[in-house]
Protein backbone atom coordinates (compact mmCIF):
# COMPACT_ATOMS: atom_id res chain seq x y z
CA UNK A 1 0.00 0.00 0.00
CA UNK A 2 2.86 2.48 0.26
CA UNK A 3 4.33 1.51 -2.32
CA UNK A 4 1.31 2.12 -3.89
CA UNK A 5 1.40 5.83 -3.00
CA UNK A 6 4.81 6.47 -3.22
CA UNK A 7 3.85 5.51 -7.13
CA UNK A 8 1.20 8.00 -7.34
CA UNK A 9 3.16 10.67 -5.94
CA UNK A 10 6.20 10.10 -8.21
CA UNK A 11 3.74 9.91 -11.28
CA UNK A 12 2.14 12.76 -10.31
CA UNK A 13 5.65 14.57 -9.53
CA UNK A 14 6.78 13.29 -13.15
CA UNK A 15 3.25 14.94 -14.80
CA UNK A 16 3.48 18.14 -12.91
CA UNK A 17 0.28 17.40 -11.46
CA UNK A 18 2.30 18.32 -7.51
CA UNK A 19 1.04 21.98 -6.29
CA UNK A 20 4.10 23.61 -5.30
CA UNK A 21 4.31 22.92 -1.84
CA UNK A 22 4.05 19.45 -2.17
CA UNK A 23 6.81 19.28 -5.12
CA UNK A 24 8.82 21.14 -2.53
CA UNK A 25 8.31 18.66 -0.23
CA UNK A 26 8.58 15.80 -2.89
CA UNK A 27 11.63 17.37 -4.04
CA UNK A 28 13.33 17.77 -0.32
CA UNK A 29 12.41 13.89 0.41
CA UNK A 30 14.29 13.13 -3.16
CA UNK A 31 17.23 14.43 -1.78
CA UNK A 32 17.21 12.82 1.60
CA UNK A 33 16.34 9.40 0.55
CA UNK A 34 18.09 7.73 -2.45
CA UNK A 35 16.20 5.19 -2.51
CA UNK A 36 13.01 7.36 -3.42
CA UNK A 37 15.34 9.31 -6.04
CA UNK A 38 16.56 5.84 -7.61
CA UNK A 39 12.42 4.92 -7.74
CA UNK A 40 11.49 7.89 -9.70
CA UNK A 41 14.76 8.03 -11.76
CA UNK A 42 13.64 4.42 -12.81
CA UNK A 43 9.99 5.53 -12.78
CA UNK A 44 10.83 8.31 -15.12
CA UNK A 45 12.55 5.91 -17.71
CA UNK A 46 9.53 3.07 -17.19
CA UNK A 47 7.23 5.77 -18.25
CA UNK A 48 9.06 6.98 -20.88
CA UNK A 49 9.93 3.17 -22.23
CA UNK A 50 5.78 2.97 -22.28
CA UNK A 51 5.37 5.81 -23.78
CA UNK A 52 7.83 5.43 -27.01
CA UNK A 53 5.90 1.55 -27.24
CA UNK A 54 2.26 3.41 -27.16
CA UNK A 55 3.76 5.88 -29.90
CA UNK A 56 5.35 2.70 -31.68
CA UNK A 57 2.08 1.00 -32.07
CA UNK A 58 0.54 4.03 -33.37
CA UNK A 59 2.84 5.27 -35.73
CA UNK A 60 2.78 1.26 -36.93
CA UNK A 61 -0.90 1.32 -37.01
CA UNK A 62 -1.03 4.76 -39.35
CA UNK A 63 1.63 3.53 -41.56
CA UNK A 64 -0.53 0.34 -42.02
CA UNK A 65 -3.79 2.36 -42.48
CA UNK A 66 -1.93 4.54 -45.39
CA UNK A 67 -0.48 1.60 -47.13
CA UNK A 68 -3.92 -0.23 -46.73
CA UNK A 69 -5.44 3.44 -48.33
CA UNK A 70 -2.88 3.87 -51.00
CA UNK A 71 -3.40 0.64 -51.93
CA UNK A 72 -7.49 0.32 -52.49
CA UNK A 73 -7.04 3.97 -54.12
CA UNK A 74 -4.41 2.01 -56.51
CA UNK A 75 -1.25 4.37 -55.46
CA UNK A 76 0.34 1.50 -54.39
CA UNK A 77 0.48 -1.90 -56.63
CA UNK A 78 1.06 -5.27 -54.69
CA UNK A 79 0.86 -7.90 -57.74
CA UNK A 80 -1.76 -9.50 -58.18
CA UNK A 81 -3.60 -8.20 -54.83
CA UNK A 82 -4.85 -5.33 -56.84
CA UNK A 83 -8.63 -4.68 -57.19
CA UNK A 84 -9.92 -3.17 -59.98
CA UNK A 85 -11.57 -0.46 -57.99
CA UNK A 86 -7.67 0.73 -57.45
CA UNK A 87 -7.43 0.21 -61.22
CA UNK A 88 -10.15 2.48 -62.36
CA UNK A 89 -9.41 4.85 -59.54
CA UNK A 90 -5.54 5.13 -60.52
CA UNK A 91 -6.29 5.23 -64.17
CA UNK A 92 -8.76 8.18 -63.17
CA UNK A 93 -6.40 9.57 -61.37
CA UNK A 94 -3.60 9.28 -63.84
CA UNK A 95 -5.52 10.75 -66.65
CA UNK A 96 -8.33 12.94 -65.57
CA UNK A 97 -6.84 15.81 -67.33
CA UNK A 98 -6.52 13.63 -70.48
CA UNK A 99 -10.04 12.95 -70.07
CA UNK A 100 -11.07 16.20 -69.28
CA UNK A 101 -9.61 16.85 -72.28
CA UNK A 102 -10.90 14.47 -74.42
CA UNK A 103 -14.15 14.91 -73.42
CA UNK A 104 -13.85 18.58 -74.19
CA UNK A 105 -12.19 17.70 -77.86
CA UNK A 106 -14.67 15.19 -77.64
CA UNK A 107 -17.75 17.65 -76.96
CA UNK A 108 -16.82 19.96 -79.89
CA UNK A 109 -17.15 17.38 -82.31
CA UNK A 110 -20.42 16.53 -80.86
CA UNK A 111 -21.37 19.56 -81.35
CA UNK A 112 -19.87 20.07 -85.05
CA UNK A 113 -21.71 16.96 -85.52
CA UNK A 114 -25.15 17.89 -83.96
CA UNK A 115 -24.30 20.94 -86.42
CA UNK A 116 -23.79 18.99 -89.32
CA UNK A 117 -27.04 16.30 -88.87
CA UNK A 118 -29.12 19.97 -87.82
CA UNK A 119 -28.28 21.20 -91.30
CA UNK A 120 -28.24 17.73 -93.60
CA UNK A 121 -31.25 16.34 -91.21
CA UNK A 122 -35.44 16.69 -92.19
CA UNK A 123 -35.54 19.12 -89.32
CA UNK A 124 -37.56 22.01 -89.60
CA UNK A 125 -34.72 24.66 -89.03
CA UNK A 126 -34.76 23.61 -92.86
CA UNK A 127 -35.01 26.48 -94.53
CA UNK A 128 -36.39 24.16 -97.45
CA UNK A 129 -39.15 23.80 -95.33
CA UNK A 130 -41.62 25.74 -93.64
CA UNK A 131 -43.31 24.76 -90.26
CA UNK A 132 -47.21 25.44 -90.80
CA UNK A 133 -47.52 27.28 -87.24
CA UNK A 134 -48.53 31.03 -88.09
CA UNK A 135 -46.93 33.84 -86.09
CA UNK A 136 -50.03 34.92 -84.32
CA UNK A 137 -49.14 38.41 -84.28
CA UNK A 138 -50.62 38.87 -87.51
CA UNK A 139 -53.70 36.82 -86.12
CA UNK A 140 -53.37 39.39 -83.35
CA UNK A 141 -53.92 42.20 -85.76
CA UNK A 142 -56.64 40.18 -87.47
CA UNK A 143 -58.58 39.82 -84.09
CA UNK A 144 -58.18 43.62 -83.71
CA UNK A 145 -59.62 44.33 -87.03
CA UNK A 146 -62.72 41.93 -86.48
CA UNK A 147 -63.01 43.58 -82.59
CA UNK A 148 -66.20 44.65 -83.37
CA UNK A 149 -67.16 41.75 -84.95
CA UNK A 150 -66.07 39.32 -82.66
CA UNK A 151 -66.79 41.67 -79.48
CA UNK A 152 -69.17 39.44 -77.78
CA UNK A 153 -66.25 36.45 -76.57
CA UNK A 154 -63.62 37.21 -74.18
CA UNK A 155 -60.53 35.61 -74.48
CA UNK A 156 -59.38 33.08 -72.05
CA UNK A 157 -55.85 34.10 -72.93
CA UNK A 158 -54.15 35.29 -69.41
CA UNK A 159 -53.95 38.80 -69.39
CA UNK A 160 -50.25 39.90 -69.77
CA UNK A 161 -49.72 36.36 -71.63
CA UNK A 162 -48.48 37.09 -74.91
CA UNK A 163 -49.69 35.25 -78.01
CA UNK A 164 -46.96 33.25 -80.06
CA UNK A 165 -48.54 31.19 -82.27
CA UNK A 166 -51.24 29.28 -83.46
CA UNK A 167 -52.05 25.90 -85.08
CA UNK A 168 -54.78 23.31 -85.50
CA UNK A 169 -55.04 20.06 -83.26
CA UNK A 170 -58.18 17.52 -83.04
CA UNK A 171 -59.86 15.46 -80.54
CA UNK A 172 -57.88 12.04 -79.88
CA UNK A 173 -60.14 11.23 -76.74
CA UNK A 174 -63.99 12.57 -75.84
CA UNK A 175 -62.90 13.59 -72.95
CA UNK A 176 -60.59 16.35 -74.23
CA UNK A 177 -56.82 15.49 -75.69
CA UNK A 178 -55.83 17.10 -78.45
CA UNK A 179 -53.37 16.05 -81.12
CA UNK A 180 -51.37 18.89 -82.44
CA UNK A 181 -47.64 19.98 -83.71
CA UNK A 182 -45.02 20.23 -80.93
CA UNK A 183 -44.01 23.19 -82.75
CA UNK A 184 -46.51 25.23 -82.66
CA UNK A 185 -46.50 24.97 -78.90
CA UNK A 186 -43.81 27.84 -78.96
CA UNK A 187 -44.91 29.10 -75.48
CA UNK A 188 -45.66 28.03 -71.68
CA UNK A 189 -49.46 27.50 -72.41
CA UNK A 190 -52.30 27.01 -74.93
CA UNK A 191 -55.93 27.84 -75.42
CA UNK A 192 -58.07 26.32 -78.25
CA UNK A 193 -60.85 27.70 -79.83
CA UNK A 194 -63.26 25.36 -81.37
CA UNK A 195 -65.00 25.75 -85.02
CA UNK A 196 -67.93 27.69 -83.13
CA UNK A 197 -65.10 30.55 -81.65
CA UNK A 198 -66.07 29.32 -78.31
CA UNK A 199 -62.33 29.49 -76.44
CA UNK A 200 -60.87 26.39 -73.85
CA UNK A 201 -57.92 26.46 -71.25
CA UNK A 202 -56.01 23.73 -72.05
CA UNK A 203 -52.64 22.34 -70.92
CA UNK A 204 -49.65 20.90 -72.75
CA UNK A 205 -49.58 16.99 -71.43
CA UNK A 206 -46.72 15.69 -73.83
CA UNK A 207 -44.63 16.91 -76.09
CA UNK A 208 -42.48 15.01 -78.66
CA UNK A 209 -39.92 17.52 -80.51
CA UNK A 210 -38.67 14.36 -82.40
CA UNK A 211 -41.89 13.10 -84.12
CA UNK A 212 -43.31 16.68 -83.60
CA UNK A 213 -46.23 15.84 -81.86
CA UNK A 214 -48.08 17.19 -78.59
CA UNK A 215 -50.94 16.35 -77.02
CA UNK A 216 -53.19 19.10 -74.89
CA UNK A 217 -55.75 18.74 -72.53
CA UNK A 218 -58.63 20.94 -72.05
CA UNK A 219 -59.19 21.37 -68.70
CA UNK A 220 -62.40 24.15 -69.00
CA UNK A 221 -65.40 23.57 -66.94
CA UNK A 222 -67.35 25.12 -70.20
CA UNK A 223 -66.05 22.37 -72.32
CA UNK A 224 -68.76 19.63 -72.88
CA UNK A 225 -67.34 16.07 -74.15
CA UNK A 226 -68.63 15.13 -77.62
CA UNK A 227 -70.01 11.81 -77.38
CA UNK A 228 -67.83 10.18 -79.84
CA UNK A 229 -65.20 10.99 -82.18
CA UNK A 230 -66.74 10.21 -85.72
CA UNK A 231 -62.97 9.20 -86.92
CA UNK A 232 -60.52 6.65 -86.11
CA UNK A 233 -56.59 6.93 -86.38
CA UNK A 234 -54.74 4.42 -88.95
CA UNK A 235 -52.15 2.14 -87.24
CA UNK A 236 -50.79 1.13 -90.24
CA UNK A 237 -49.05 3.38 -93.13
CA UNK A 238 -51.25 4.24 -96.22
CA UNK A 239 -50.98 3.92 -99.96
CA UNK A 240 -49.60 6.23 -102.86
CA UNK A 241 -52.47 8.22 -104.51
CA UNK A 242 -54.80 7.56 -101.51
CA UNK A 243 -57.35 10.48 -101.64
CA UNK A 244 -57.28 12.78 -98.84
CA UNK A 245 -58.33 15.95 -97.17
CA UNK A 246 -57.73 18.22 -93.82
CA UNK A 247 -59.44 20.68 -91.93
CA UNK A 248 -57.89 23.32 -90.24
CA UNK A 249 -57.59 26.78 -89.18
CA UNK A 250 -54.95 28.72 -91.60
CA UNK A 251 -57.12 32.00 -91.05
CA UNK A 252 -59.66 32.14 -87.93
CA UNK A 253 -61.93 30.11 -89.33
CA UNK A 254 -61.97 26.34 -90.06
CA UNK A 255 -60.74 25.67 -93.61
CA UNK A 256 -61.20 22.21 -95.75
CA UNK A 257 -58.40 21.33 -98.04
CA UNK A 258 -57.83 18.14 -100.26
CA UNK A 259 -55.35 16.46 -101.92
CA UNK A 260 -53.36 13.37 -102.26
CA UNK A 261 -50.68 11.35 -100.60
CA UNK A 262 -47.95 11.89 -103.15
CA UNK A 263 -44.81 9.66 -101.61
CA UNK A 264 -44.79 7.47 -98.52
CA UNK A 265 -41.59 8.86 -96.84
CA UNK A 266 -41.04 12.66 -95.87
CA UNK A 267 -38.33 15.26 -96.92
CA UNK A 268 -35.52 13.82 -97.63
CA UNK A 269 -36.78 10.49 -96.81
CA UNK A 270 -37.76 10.80 -93.76
CA UNK A 271 -39.44 7.66 -92.78
CA UNK A 272 -41.64 9.64 -89.75
CA UNK A 273 -43.90 11.27 -92.13
CA UNK A 274 -45.48 10.77 -95.82
CA UNK A 275 -45.09 13.53 -98.40
CA UNK A 276 -48.77 15.26 -99.74
CA UNK A 277 -49.95 16.72 -102.30
CA UNK A 278 -52.37 19.28 -100.84
CA UNK A 279 -52.30 23.44 -100.27
CA UNK A 280 -51.34 24.55 -96.66
CA UNK A 281 -50.46 27.48 -95.11
CA UNK A 282 -49.60 28.99 -91.66
CA UNK A 283 -51.96 27.79 -89.15
CA UNK A 284 -52.59 24.43 -91.12
CA UNK A 285 -50.17 22.52 -89.08
CA UNK A 286 -50.91 20.29 -86.71
CA UNK A 287 -54.60 19.67 -88.34
CA UNK A 288 -55.71 15.91 -89.32
CA UNK A 289 -54.99 14.68 -92.47
CA UNK A 290 -57.98 11.88 -93.08
CA UNK A 291 -58.28 9.33 -96.30
CA UNK A 292 -61.69 9.14 -97.78
CA UNK A 293 -62.92 6.75 -94.90
CA UNK A 294 -62.79 9.22 -92.55
CA UNK A 295 -59.71 7.96 -90.71
CA UNK A 296 -56.67 10.15 -89.15
CA UNK A 297 -53.65 9.07 -91.45
CA UNK A 298 -51.34 11.88 -90.48
CA UNK A 299 -50.69 15.60 -88.75
CA UNK A 300 -49.93 18.14 -91.20
CA UNK A 301 -46.90 19.44 -90.39
CA UNK A 302 -44.73 21.48 -92.60
CA UNK A 303 -44.46 22.09 -96.48
CA UNK A 304 -41.02 22.65 -98.88
CA UNK A 305 -40.96 26.15 -99.51
CA UNK A 306 -40.00 26.30 -103.06
CA UNK A 307 -42.09 23.40 -104.01
CA UNK A 308 -46.41 24.71 -104.56
CA UNK A 309 -48.37 22.33 -103.37
CA UNK A 310 -45.94 19.94 -101.47
CA UNK A 311 -46.56 19.18 -97.93
CA UNK A 312 -45.82 16.95 -95.18
CA UNK A 313 -47.65 15.33 -92.76
CA UNK A 314 -46.45 13.21 -89.66
CA UNK A 315 -47.69 9.49 -89.73
CA UNK A 316 -50.93 8.46 -87.84
CA UNK A 317 -48.88 5.91 -86.30
CA UNK A 318 -46.73 8.07 -84.35
CA UNK A 319 -49.91 9.41 -82.47
CA UNK A 320 -50.14 5.78 -81.44
CA UNK A 321 -46.84 5.81 -79.82
CA UNK A 322 -47.26 9.16 -78.14
CA UNK A 323 -50.28 8.04 -76.54
CA UNK A 324 -48.79 5.16 -75.26
CA UNK A 325 -45.45 7.57 -74.18
CA UNK A 326 -48.38 9.35 -72.55
CA UNK A 327 -49.90 6.52 -70.52
CA UNK A 328 -46.39 5.66 -69.50
CA UNK A 329 -45.75 8.86 -68.00
CA UNK A 330 -48.35 9.18 -65.28
CA UNK A 331 -51.36 6.95 -64.43
CA UNK A 332 -54.05 9.64 -64.89
CA UNK A 333 -54.01 8.97 -68.64
CA UNK A 334 -54.28 5.43 -68.20
CA UNK A 335 -57.65 5.65 -69.37
CA UNK A 336 -57.38 7.98 -72.66
CA UNK A 337 -58.36 5.84 -75.77
CA UNK A 338 -58.06 6.34 -79.29
CA UNK A 339 -61.17 5.93 -81.42
CA UNK A 340 -60.86 2.84 -82.92
CA UNK A 341 -63.76 2.61 -85.66
CA UNK A 342 -64.60 5.52 -87.98
CA UNK A 343 -68.26 6.40 -88.38
CA UNK A 344 -67.14 8.37 -91.83
CA UNK A 345 -67.08 5.79 -94.07
CA UNK A 346 -69.49 6.20 -97.14
CA UNK A 347 -70.69 8.58 -96.23
CA UNK A 348 -70.36 12.45 -98.35
CA UNK A 349 -68.05 14.52 -98.30
CA UNK A 350 -70.09 17.56 -96.71
CA UNK A 351 -71.73 15.49 -94.16
CA UNK A 352 -67.75 14.13 -93.45
CA UNK A 353 -66.91 17.46 -92.36
CA UNK A 354 -69.95 18.25 -90.51
CA UNK A 355 -69.04 15.80 -88.21
CA UNK A 356 -64.96 16.22 -88.20
CA UNK A 357 -65.06 20.58 -87.87
CA UNK A 358 -66.37 19.75 -83.61
CA UNK A 359 -63.34 17.78 -83.35
CA UNK A 360 -60.99 20.20 -84.71
CA UNK A 361 -59.49 22.98 -82.94
CA UNK A 362 -57.43 26.14 -83.29
CA UNK A 363 -54.60 26.13 -80.99
CA UNK A 364 -53.34 29.44 -79.51
CA UNK A 365 -49.86 29.30 -77.87
CA UNK A 366 -49.02 32.14 -75.64
CA UNK A 367 -46.44 32.75 -73.02
CA UNK A 368 -46.44 34.55 -69.91
CA UNK B 1 23.01 19.33 -49.12
CA UNK B 2 19.92 20.07 -46.92
CA UNK B 3 16.12 18.95 -47.71
CA UNK B 4 13.77 21.61 -49.05
CA UNK B 5 11.14 23.17 -46.72
CA UNK B 6 8.65 20.90 -47.99
CA UNK B 7 10.68 18.07 -46.60
CA UNK B 8 10.95 19.56 -43.34
CA UNK B 9 7.08 19.78 -43.03
CA UNK B 10 6.49 16.16 -44.08
CA UNK B 11 8.92 15.14 -41.32
CA UNK B 12 6.86 17.65 -38.87
CA UNK B 13 4.51 15.83 -39.65
CA UNK B 14 5.62 12.22 -39.81
CA UNK B 15 7.04 13.60 -36.01
CA UNK B 16 3.48 14.14 -35.06
CA UNK B 17 2.22 11.10 -36.51
CA UNK B 18 -0.21 13.09 -39.20
CA UNK B 19 -1.61 11.07 -41.52
CA UNK B 20 -1.32 13.56 -44.41
CA UNK B 21 2.22 14.00 -44.13
CA UNK B 22 2.91 9.69 -43.95
CA UNK B 23 0.70 9.73 -46.89
CA UNK B 24 2.85 11.71 -48.99
CA UNK B 25 5.86 10.24 -47.45
CA UNK B 26 5.15 6.86 -48.58
CA UNK B 27 3.37 7.54 -51.86
CA UNK B 28 6.54 9.33 -52.99
CA UNK B 29 8.97 6.78 -51.75
CA UNK B 30 7.36 3.26 -51.56
CA UNK B 31 7.44 2.25 -54.95
CA UNK B 32 11.10 2.76 -55.47
CA UNK B 33 11.77 0.90 -52.35
CA UNK B 34 9.47 -1.84 -53.35
CA UNK B 35 11.05 -2.23 -56.69
CA UNK B 36 14.30 -2.45 -55.28
CA UNK B 37 13.47 -5.56 -52.72
CA UNK B 38 11.80 -6.75 -55.84
CA UNK B 39 14.70 -6.90 -57.95
CA UNK B 40 16.57 -8.60 -55.00
CA UNK B 41 14.83 -11.63 -53.96
CA UNK B 42 12.00 -9.96 -52.11
CA UNK B 43 8.19 -10.19 -52.26
CA UNK B 44 5.55 -7.75 -51.71
CA UNK B 45 5.10 -7.77 -48.31
CA UNK B 46 9.29 -8.13 -47.74
CA UNK B 47 8.53 -5.12 -49.44
CA UNK B 48 5.84 -3.35 -46.93
CA UNK B 49 7.67 -4.44 -43.74
CA UNK B 50 11.10 -3.05 -44.63
CA UNK B 51 9.78 -0.14 -46.24
CA UNK B 52 7.58 0.32 -43.00
CA UNK B 53 10.53 -0.37 -40.51
CA UNK B 54 12.57 2.31 -42.36
CA UNK B 55 9.41 4.80 -41.69
CA UNK B 56 9.50 3.73 -38.48
CA UNK B 57 13.27 4.41 -38.06
CA UNK B 58 12.70 8.06 -39.57
CA UNK B 59 10.17 8.32 -37.06
CA UNK B 60 12.44 7.66 -34.07
CA UNK B 61 14.90 10.03 -35.51
CA UNK B 62 12.35 12.93 -36.03
CA UNK B 63 11.58 12.13 -32.19
CA UNK B 64 14.91 13.35 -30.73
CA UNK B 65 15.74 17.09 -29.80
CA UNK B 66 18.59 17.35 -31.89
CA UNK B 67 16.95 15.49 -35.47
CA UNK B 68 18.22 17.18 -38.37
CA UNK B 69 17.66 14.98 -41.75
CA UNK B 70 20.56 15.91 -43.85
CA UNK B 71 19.97 14.65 -46.37
CA UNK B 72 16.36 13.49 -49.05
CA UNK B 73 14.00 11.54 -47.40
CA UNK B 74 14.09 9.62 -50.19
CA UNK B 75 17.95 9.01 -49.98
CA UNK B 76 17.43 8.42 -46.21
CA UNK B 77 14.69 5.70 -46.44
CA UNK B 78 16.93 4.02 -49.36
CA UNK B 79 19.75 3.47 -46.95
CA UNK B 80 18.06 2.15 -44.23
CA UNK B 81 16.15 -0.48 -46.49
CA UNK B 82 18.76 -1.51 -48.36
CA UNK B 83 20.56 -1.64 -44.94
CA UNK B 84 17.74 -3.51 -43.63
CA UNK B 85 17.27 -5.64 -46.21
CA UNK B 86 20.77 -6.72 -46.51
CA UNK B 87 20.51 -7.94 -42.81
CA UNK B 88 16.94 -9.51 -43.67
CA UNK B 89 18.64 -11.84 -46.57
CA UNK B 90 21.77 -12.64 -45.00
CA UNK B 91 19.80 -14.21 -41.80
CA UNK B 92 17.23 -15.80 -44.40
CA UNK B 93 20.90 -17.24 -46.62
CA UNK B 94 19.61 -15.63 -49.29
CA UNK B 95 22.06 -13.44 -49.72
CA UNK B 96 23.78 -13.41 -53.04
CA UNK B 97 26.94 -11.91 -52.35
CA UNK B 98 25.74 -8.78 -54.43
CA UNK B 99 22.90 -6.20 -54.11
CA UNK B 100 21.15 -4.07 -57.09
CA UNK B 101 20.72 -0.62 -56.80
CA UNK B 102 22.35 2.22 -57.41
CA UNK B 103 20.71 4.71 -55.73
CA UNK B 104 22.69 7.12 -53.65
CA UNK B 105 23.57 6.04 -49.87
CA UNK B 106 24.21 7.76 -46.61
CA UNK B 107 25.66 6.73 -43.48
CA UNK B 108 23.01 5.41 -41.47
CA UNK B 109 24.82 2.83 -39.12
CA UNK B 110 24.39 5.20 -35.83
CA UNK B 111 20.46 5.35 -36.34
CA UNK B 112 20.27 2.01 -37.25
CA UNK B 113 21.55 0.84 -33.97
CA UNK B 114 19.66 3.30 -32.33
CA UNK B 115 16.26 1.04 -33.85
CA UNK B 116 17.69 -1.45 -33.57
CA UNK B 117 17.99 -1.28 -29.68
CA UNK B 118 14.67 0.50 -29.17
CA UNK B 119 12.96 -2.68 -30.99
CA UNK B 120 14.60 -4.49 -28.72
CA UNK B 121 13.23 -2.85 -26.19
CA UNK B 122 9.95 -2.56 -27.41
CA UNK B 123 9.82 -6.54 -27.90
CA UNK B 124 10.80 -6.36 -24.37
CA UNK B 125 7.75 -4.22 -22.95
CA UNK B 126 5.33 -6.36 -25.55
CA UNK B 127 6.73 -9.62 -23.80
CA UNK B 128 6.23 -8.08 -20.36
CA UNK B 129 3.20 -6.76 -21.36
CA UNK B 130 1.55 -10.07 -22.77
CA UNK B 131 2.80 -11.88 -19.60
CA UNK B 132 1.16 -9.78 -17.12
CA UNK B 133 -2.79 -11.44 -18.13
CA UNK B 134 -5.83 -10.08 -17.66
CA UNK B 135 -7.28 -7.64 -16.38
CA UNK B 136 -3.85 -6.23 -15.50
CA UNK B 137 -2.34 -6.07 -19.76
CA UNK B 138 -5.81 -4.25 -21.02
CA UNK B 139 -5.98 -1.65 -17.61
CA UNK B 140 -2.41 -0.92 -17.98
CA UNK B 141 -2.48 -0.68 -22.20
CA UNK B 142 -6.04 1.35 -21.72
CA UNK B 143 -4.13 4.26 -19.75
CA UNK B 144 -0.84 4.00 -21.18
CA UNK B 145 -1.69 3.42 -24.94
CA UNK B 146 -5.23 4.44 -25.48
CA UNK B 147 -4.70 7.27 -23.07
CA UNK B 148 -8.33 6.95 -21.23
CA UNK B 149 -8.72 8.87 -17.78
CA UNK B 150 -9.62 6.54 -14.68
CA UNK B 151 -13.33 7.37 -14.60
CA UNK B 152 -13.32 5.72 -18.11
CA UNK B 153 -11.87 3.06 -16.92
CA UNK B 154 -13.21 2.02 -14.02
CA UNK B 155 -16.75 2.21 -16.13
CA UNK B 156 -15.51 0.12 -18.69
CA UNK B 157 -13.79 -2.69 -16.66
CA UNK B 158 -16.18 -2.60 -13.86
CA UNK B 159 -14.51 -0.89 -10.50
CA UNK B 160 -16.80 1.18 -7.98
CA UNK B 161 -14.83 3.90 -8.35
CA UNK B 162 -12.00 5.56 -10.18
CA UNK B 163 -9.68 5.04 -7.17
CA UNK B 164 -10.19 1.31 -6.97
CA UNK B 165 -9.09 1.04 -10.43
CA UNK B 166 -6.47 3.75 -10.05
CA UNK B 167 -4.97 1.09 -7.14
CA UNK B 168 -5.30 -1.65 -9.70
CA UNK B 169 -3.82 0.07 -11.81
CA UNK B 170 -0.80 0.42 -9.93
CA UNK B 171 -0.37 -2.97 -8.39
CA UNK B 172 -0.43 -3.90 -12.30
CA UNK B 173 2.30 -1.50 -13.11
CA UNK B 174 4.76 -2.67 -10.73
CA UNK B 175 4.23 -5.87 -11.58
CA UNK B 176 4.61 -4.77 -15.14
CA UNK B 177 7.53 -2.82 -13.80
CA UNK B 178 9.79 -5.71 -12.20
CA UNK B 179 8.84 -7.62 -15.71
CA UNK B 180 10.17 -5.48 -17.58
CA UNK B 181 13.13 -4.13 -15.67
CA UNK B 182 14.15 -8.09 -15.11
CA UNK B 183 14.58 -8.51 -18.79
CA UNK B 184 16.04 -5.40 -20.00
CA UNK B 185 18.77 -6.09 -17.25
CA UNK B 186 19.58 -8.99 -18.70
CA UNK B 187 19.34 -7.64 -22.34
CA UNK B 188 21.73 -4.85 -21.29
Amino acid sequence: MDDILLLDAIERYLSGEMSAEERSYFENLRKTTPEIDQMVVEHNMFLHQIADYAANIQIKQTLHEVHQYLLERGDLNEGGAISTKGKVIQFWNKYKRVTAIAASVGGVIALFISGLAMYFSTSVNDPKLEQLGKDLEVVKKNQQAQVNIINEVTSKIPTNARLLSGGSGFLVDPKGYIVTNAHILKGTGAIVVNSKGAEFKSSIVLIDHDKDLAILKINDEEYESVKSIPYSIQKTNSSLGEEIFTLGYPRNEIVYGMGYLSAKTGFNGDSLSYQIQISANPGNSGAPVFNKNGEVIGVLSTRQAQADGVAFAVKSKNIHSIIEDLKKSDTAFRKVKLPSKSALKGVERKTQITKVEDCVFFVKAYTK
Amino acid sequence: MKGDTNEQALLKGLAHNDSKAIEIIYKDNFNMIQAFILNNNGSYDEARDIFQEAMIALYEKSQTDSFVLTCQIKTYLYSICRRLWLKRLQQMGRYTGSIDGFEETVAVEEDWENHEKRNAEFAIMDRALNSLGEPCKSLLQGYYLKKMDMNALAAEFGYTNADNAKNQKYKCLMRLKKLFFSQYNIGE
